[in-house]
């Protein structure tokens, strides 16, 4: 019924204004799905259909805007019966930072200025965890240093996460599977989340982001890698782009000593729930009581 | 009715354009700022935020601290009201017109600071009751706009009211003046409230994460708001024919003189808390007053600020300071610097120095960012100038003030 | 439109906009000119708190890095490959030294006599450092003197090199049940399905299992050098 309403209202509106979408389509592919827009409808209210054609608009504007035929936005659902998880073994952990860039090709981020979804902070040993005696611009010949440890940050996929409710305009939120995602079509740039959130796991496009068109990711998510334009933020999803079709994260599978673990944290034959039982996990900032879904582990 | 209307509307426009040669000088030196501002946000919305000092690390920085300072003088217009309409207390009530114009104003450029903070202003609509999508009840920003355009209606109800009726040398309507002005008193509370919240329920950030964080918003704001309008006051006496008595000025500068003991007082219960308890959260507050590894850029204004309102709340204080007009201005100018740099530099910087990850971004901002606030500054300035310039005939008007 | 006009005759005196409120100007002025002050030495300050210490001043990209493959193309077989801790068979890659020239052993191997005694090897083989437990480890505690095409278990069984992780799972028990389950090492592939897991071999030399060091990738930009070029360039743009 209000499925019907709001149809019709869609209709008669873009008919009203046939005009101002011809200029506007022919303006710029920029603004996909400016008719939902004024009438304050998120994308994902809208009907498959429509959907479908936002998605194909927003893909013609990135192909177009790199010059690259073979760009494809999805916006692959949540599978039933799954929510995500991630081990980090801090005794593997040596501090190499290939997955820093891994996630930065795999993810689309902006070269310059740069953009890096996860940071990996140089600890010493005999500080234990303190971040603020922690350093992530270490740079050494080689690593691990006998005296330091490392921990890398990224999203915390928090199931109590403190940005989603902080947003003023409902622009980002926790999907089924437990990711957190953000519209970039209706985030408003005011970083509230930025603030909110524990783990400066969300960064912020200070301009236009800036990537070769020939090291574009093609495989994109319309919540996840789609590159984004400036004043908005952006944050890891736990690469929603390869993991909702089964795939590993890109840092998962770069990550040289596996020390980075990945799995479905509702099936108990999982590798996932049997790092949980076997290995003692803790997550970072317990008393924030933001509940991470990323866990950090000691194996040995 | 129409044809008032529009005699009122053109009328008052005629008087708000009026002046002298000094006046003039004023607008044109105010317009002059508002472009020089203008100029730099157009820079700044082609090149993106990247043209401010705010990165990752520092994401909310000179911007927000002005917004949390200009609505803290926007709320402290109920300072004058809760005496002139709960106490009626005539000296005072011929001039609370005064607070509810600079509330307009003040709340005109927090919301501008707000504005031109924001990654895309092309999407500031979606913040909007009915045409947006605004996160409630869980978002305390889009309370605080909520909040925020409401109080800025409800002041310009109760100012066009006055003005209107005042043009047309009718008596004002009680009935619906009274219970407007009364229900502005909780609204201005609510605004510098709400605005307190959206800091203090930000647990990631444990120098904002702290129940008295309102208070102190409140008490302090109730200092900085009446130091511009005591300035004022003094302008009006010496220009125009209303009458401000003396007593009222001086009243309110003792009322300040409270309102900054609860600040001094509610301020040295949190640094108690937080040298006693000595816990990692320290560490801000150390970067503000004492630098932490050689990061000191903020250590002379946390200084300046303590002294200025220390000073400041001894001047008022002190019955013979206060009545004497060098030294009341000067305490008012030490308020207004006090505050400032407290709400706008040593609240939103520290809180995020380091950041939540432990990283020092010593943030300074550029001369794009102090560009921009000049400018809403003086867009402001110039709204309220234009406001009191329609307002000052009227209320000096035999007829209205009889009837007042 | 008379009424209109008549407050302005009202307006304030010109001549008394000064001389009546001198100190008060002179206190306008002052602030004035203090905040101006205070907020040029801040824009000011900004250059010298730069913090001037090695790495984070370039944006490096993942096209910087040389011997990273990020387009890491899955082993052939993986979406099939049966998976699960209890089955028993892993899809790896093939061993290390595969391809080296060396393999396979018994082209020179079966040719010469087995010397079991503990010795320094000078001919062949003498980059092999042993630095893997007790002392008095030797090749033929793990590798078949008869036939060095293969590994030998403590019970006598053959293996496989393909199969080694059995050999090290003799005396690395737990990090043997630990990489069976997919949480010691590395794994590419499906995290639902089918996944390719890496030997024991490929991550620790036998003879010396500490995992090597390697070259940290750039560190991130400081926010002080986030935009230095852009920053330059906003800062020449003209005023109007």
């Amino acid at each position: 019924m209000s499925e019907k309403t709001l149809d019709r209202r869609t209709l008669m509106i873009s008919a009203g204004l046939t005009t101002m979408a011809g200029i506007s389509a022919a303006a710029s592919g920029k603004s996909a799905g400016w008719v939902e827009r004024l009438l304050k409808r998120r994308f994902v209210e809208l009907s498959d259909q429509r959907r479908e054609e936002i998605l194909a608009e927003l893909e013609a504007s990135c192909r177009h805007r790199y010059g690259r035929d073979d760009i494809t936005v999805g916006d692959t659902r949540a599978m039933d019966g799954v929510e995500f998880a991630y081990g980090l073994d801090l005794s593997r952990c040596i501090g190499c930072r290939r997955c820093v860039y891994a996630c930065v090709h795999e993810n689309n981020q902006s070269r310059d200025p740069q953009i890096h979804w996860i940071r990996v902070l140089e600890m010493k040993k005999d500080n234990g965890i303190d971040f603020a005696e922690s350093n992530v611009y270490y740079d050494p010949e080689e690593v691990p240093e006998p005296e330091n440890f490392y921990l890398p940050v990224a999203c915390q996929q928090c199931r109590n996460p403190a940005c989603t409710k902080v947003c003023p305009v409902k622009a980002t939120w926790q999907e089924p599977d437990g990711i957190v995602v953000i519209d970039s079509d209706w985030c408003l740039g005011c970083r509230c989340c930025m603030s909110a959130c524990p783990y400066g796991a969300r960064h912020f496009n200070w301009t236009e982001p800036t990537i070769a068109a020939d090291e574009i990711n093609p495989d994109t998510h319309v919540f996840g890698n789609r590159p984004r334009p400036k004043g908005v933020v952006e944050k890891c999803t736990f690469c929603i782009q390869r993991t909702r079709k089964g795939r590993y994260p890109a840092c998962v599978e770069i990550c040289p000593v596996g020390a980075r673990k990945f799995g479905n944290l509702l099936d108990e034959k999982g590798e996932m729930r049997y790092l949980m039982r076997e290995k003692r996990v803790f997550v970072l900032k317990e008393e924030l009581n933001t509940r991470p879904r990323f866990y950090y582990f000691f194996a040995t | 009715m129409i044809k008032d209307i529009v005699s009122f509307l053109t009328g008052s426009a005629r008087i708000a354009v009026k002046g002298n040669r000094a006046f003039y000088a004023w607008i044109a030196f105010l317009g002059l700022i508002c472009l020089w501002g203008l100029a730099a946000w157009w820079n700044q919305f082609h090149n993106g935020l990247i043209t401010t000092n705010m990165r990752d690390q520092v994401s909310w920085a000179f911007y927000i601290g002005n917004f949390t300072f200009l609505v803290g003088v926007a709320a402290a217009a109920v300072m004058l009201v809760i005496p002139a309409y709960i106490y009626n207390w005539k000296p005072i009530k011929e001039i609370a017109i005064f607070g509810e114009l600079l509330a307009v104003s003040a709340i005109v450029m927090s919301m501008l600071f707000v504005f031109v903070d924001v990654g895309r202003p092309d999407r500031v609509w979606q913040l909007m009751p009915i045409i947006g999508t605004p996160n409630l009840p869980s978002s305390l920003l889009g309370w605080d706009v909520m909040v925020l355009n409401g109080y800025l209606l409800l002041n310009l109800l109760i100012v066009l009211h006055l003005l209107y009726t005042g043009f047309h040398r009718r008596p004002y309507s009680r009935r619906f003046v009274v219970p407007l002005l009364l229900f502005s008193i909780p609204a201005a509370v609510g605004i510098h409230t709400v605005t307190a919240f959206v800091y203090a329920g930000t647990a990631a950030r444990p120098f904002w994460n702290s129940a008295i964080l309102a208070p102190r918003f409140l008490a302090s704001a109730f200092c900085s708001g009446p130091a511009i309008l005591l300035i004022l006051f003094q302008i009006l006496q010496r220009t125009t024919t209303i009458k401000i008595k003396d007593e009222a000025i001086w009243k309110i500068a003792e009322l300040m003189a409270y309102a900054m003991f609860l600040n001094l007082f509610l301020f040295g219960a949190e640094i108690f808390r937080e040298y006693y308890s000595n816990t990692q959260h320290l560490i801000h507050t150390q970067y503000l007053y004492s630098g932490v590894h050689g990061h000191d850029a903020l250590v002379p204004y946390a200084w300046a600020s303590l002294t200025c309102s220390v000073v400041a709340f001894l001047l008022f204080l002190i019955p013979a300071t206060r009545k004497n007009l060098v030294t009341l201005n000067l305490g008012c100018v030490l308020i207004f610097a006090g505050v400032y740099i407290e709400k706008g530099m040593a609240l939103v910087i520290p809180g995020m120095t380091p950041d939540t990850l432990g990283e020092f971004y010593e943030y300074v901002p550029t001369l794009s960012e102090v560009r921009v606030g000049a400018g809403i500054f003086a867009v402001g300035f110039l709204v309220f100038t234009l406001l009191c310039k329609m307002a000052i005939p009227i209320l000096q008007d035999p007829v209205s003030s009889k009837s007042a | 439109m008379e009424k209109t006009t008549k407050p302005g005759r009202q307006g304030p005196d010109p001549e008394t906009l000064l001389p009546g409120s001198s100190s008060l100007a002179v206190l306008l002025v002052v602030f004035t000119a203090v905040s101006f002050l205070v907020l040029f030495s801040i824009v000011r300050g900004g250059v010298g708190h730069v913090t001037e210490s090695e790495g984070g001043r370039q944006a490096f990209g993942p096209a910087d890095v040389t011997g990273v493959d990020f387009d890491h193309e899955l082993l052939p077989g993986t979406e099939e490959a049966i998976s699960g801790p209890d089955d028993g068979n892993f899809l790896v890659p093939p061993p290390p030294w595969s391809e080296s020239g060396f393999f396979p052993c018994s082209e020179c191997h079966s040719e010469m006599e087995v010397n079991p005694e503990h010795r320094v090897l000078e001919e062949m083989h003498d980059d092999i450092v042993l630095k893997h437990g007790p002392k008095d480890r030797w090749c033929l505690d793990c590798h078949n003197p008869d036939d060095r095409d293969v590994l030998r278990l403590v019970n006598g069984r053959l293996i496989s090199f393909d199969e080694s992780y059995l050999l090290c799972g003799q005396c690395h028990g737990t990090i043997f049940r630990d990489w069976r389950q997919g949480i010691h090492g590395r794994r590419q592939g499906y995290w639902n399905g089918g996944k390719s897991y890496l030997l024991c071999a490929h991550c620790h030399d036998p003879h010396a299992p500490a995992f090597h060091t390697l070259k940290p990738l750039p560190p991130p930009v400081r926010p002080q050098f986030l935009a230095r070029a852009a920053q330059e360039e906003v800062q020449e743009t003209p005023d109007e």
